[in-house]
């Protein structure tokens, strides 16, 4: 049997099984003692472990490490991607300039803006910023597209459940209920992070 | 007034099935197999280093989460029930009434607790046989006894294969087919197995059985007929078609005999799986754990420590359940630790290991019983 796998002498000659090499099949025994093939003493065994973790876990919670969510929370990381939010200027209007890098860069096609004049003539600013968190695919390149700081994704928010599909769809003024006051310096003006604290009431992630 | 009741029971005896009927299906039946449902999905989970479904409750009330069969209950009312446009709609809709009648009806043998002593419930009783009038905690007392049962469980098989044909289904006509030729194949082994423990006790009636057991457990069918409480008990969990034999139900292929059945009519399918669990641990019970009775409780009490026949009768029915929960617990454990047999590991099984082992069982108990006896 240990040499089962070598070409058998009476199928090929030695000359052409040297020629060619071919692939073997080794037969080999099952290893199971008495004890294994009986199986009944090794379903016990096997009942005994389950019946250790159900006992276990039963009285103490001894090896469960389930997470039980909406009481108990995990802080999510830094980078954790959660529901969009539209960051605030200094005088608590939307950063957003409308340039359209976000739903260019939307792999989904969940972003529509539509731009308006500001009367300021360096700037537009979105009259309406609708982001579809059902199309959402939370890839995050919107954010990172957007060159003013005015998108971002770390709310630590989960998308809500909701009843309707146009329920799923964020407006400006949700965006914005969740944004704070962006420290970053958008196109030379406005306030520089080092020099200036946020004026405005900072978002308060959810822990 | 308790004793003129029981006095009236026992003079009616078809008011008393119907009352023992009501306590034993309504009282211990149903909501056992109600929260089987739960403690299945909470002891895998458990066993699995989960916490289980928790979450359910009415306001405040939690209970572990055990109100997650109500709220099964209510889903599979409300769903809706799907009828596949070519079914055969009569044999359709009697499918399921054939898997959950006979598992309820098998139920009438078994003894939930010793005979109530009319007019003694106070006193000590210490010769049951003696009583003038007694009320059998068991719904029928027949002498064929577990040969109904054998018979009602091979009609159970034609649920699960009339479900499988009438669906029109390709998959739960194969999943039907397994049933029956599954069940059919452990119906003998079980019968068999079965058959030493008769020659032991001498009866082939439930109640007789648990009363040749007796209140010492080296004499219950467990010690005296080890190989045949492994063997019954295998062919048994078989015979339930639940995981390590649950072919006929093969979710990653099969989906089972009831792929078509949708709504309450697949809930029935399943309540009467469970009740099936329930009866089996009942049967394993009266034969080889001794019924009802009690470690030193005879019928006058533990020992020289005597007790009111009432508190004795009590304290068996309540051993009784617990044997029973028992029971159910290990066949959980079972069904959540081994791994499914292919159809060849099966039939292999059943016919050439435990069908020649129940026959040696049955040849040697005889041996054995007829050596006992003195030869005669």
């Amino acid at each position: 049997m240990s040499h089962a796998h070598a070409p058998s002498q009476s199928d090929h000659t030695p000359s052409s099984a040297s020629k060619k090499a071919r692939v073997g099949v080794r037969v080999v025994g099952r290893p199971d003692s008495l004890e294994q093939r009986i199986y009944l003493p090794e379903v016990i065994r096997g009942l005994g472990v389950t019946a250790k973790h159900f006992f276990a876990n039963l009285f103490s919670r001894k090896y469960t490490v389930t997470v039980e969510y909406p009481e108990q929370k995990l802080r999510y990381a830094d980078r954790h991607r959660g529901l969009h939010r539209l960051m605030h200027r200094e005088d608590g209007q939307v950063r957003c300039v409308a340039c359209m890098l976000c739903p260019t860069a939307c792999p989904a096609h969940c972003i529509t803006i539509v731009a308006e004049d500001t009367g300021n003539k360096n700037e537009k600013r979105p009259r309406s910023f609708e982001i579809d968190e059902l199309r959402c695919i939370v890839c995050g390149l919107c954010v990172e597209a957007c060159p003013c700081d005015a998108l971002r994704m770390d709310s630590g928010v989960h998308a809500p459940a909701v009843d309707f599909r146009g329920d799923a769809i964020q407006a400006k003024i949700d965006l914005l209920k969740r944004g704070s006051q962006s420290v970053a310096t958008q196109g030379g003006i406005g306030a520089d992070w080092r020099t200036q604290q946020p004026t405005v009431k900072q978002y308060d992630p959810p822990k | 007034m308790l004793d003129s009741i029981l006095l009236f029971l026992a003079q009616h005896t078809a008011i008393a099935a119907f009352v023992k009927v009501i306590l034993l299906v309504v009282g211990f039946v149903m909501p056992l197999a109600s929260l089987s449902t739960w403690a299945e999905r909470r002891q895998s989970a458990m066993m699995q280093d989960r916490l289980g479904p928790n979450r359910a409750n009415i306001g405040p009330f939690k209970l572990w989460g055990i109100l997650h069969f109500v709220a099964d209950a209510v889903k599979m009312v409300f769903k809706e029930d799907l009828v596949p446009s070519k079914v055969n709609r009569s044999l359709f809709a009697l499918a399921p009434v054939m898997a959950i009648a006979p598992v309820l009806i098998v139920f009438a043998v078994i003894p939930f607790g010793p005979d109530l002593c009319v007019g003694q419930l106070f006193a000590t009783v210490n010769d049951p046989s003696a009583c003038l009038a007694t009320v059998p905690l068991q719904v029928a007392r027949m002498d064929v006894g577990l040969l109904f049962y054998f018979a009602l469980a091979s009609l159970s098989v034609y649920g699960a294969t009339l479900a499988g044909w009438a669906s029109y289904n390709k998959w739960s006509l194969l999943g039907g087919l397994r049933a029956s030729s599954q069940m059919m194949s452990y119906e003998v082994c079980m019968g068999l197995s079965l058959m030493g423990a008769f020659l032991v006790y001498g009866s082939l009636e439930p109640h007789a059985i648990v009363v040749a057991q007796g209140s010492n457990p080296l004499n219950w069918g467990m010690v005296t007929q080890p190989l045949a409480f492994v063997l019954f008990f295998t062919a048994a969990v078989a015979e339930t078609k639940r995981a390590p034999f649950d072919l006929p139900e093969g979710e990653p292929e099969l989906i089972g005999y009831f792929v078509e059945y949708s709504g309450m009519r697949f809930g029935i399918f399943f309540l009467a799986e469970f009740i099936e669990t329930i009866f089996l641990s009942a049967v394993v019970t009266t034969v080889f754990l001794g019924g009802w009775q009690v470690p030193g409780l005879d019928s006058s009490g533990f020992g020289s420590f005597h007790l009111p026949h009432l508190a004795v009768v009590l304290i068996q029915v309540v051993a009784w359940s617990l044997k029973i929960l028992f029971l159910c617990w290990l066949q959980l454990l079972i069904r959540w630790t081994l791994p499914r047999f292919r159809p060849d590991q099966l039939m292999r099984l059943g016919w050439k290991q435990l069908l020649p082992l129940s026959l040696l069982n049955i040849v040697v108990t005889a041996a054995w019983v007829l050596w006992r006896s003195g030869g005669n």
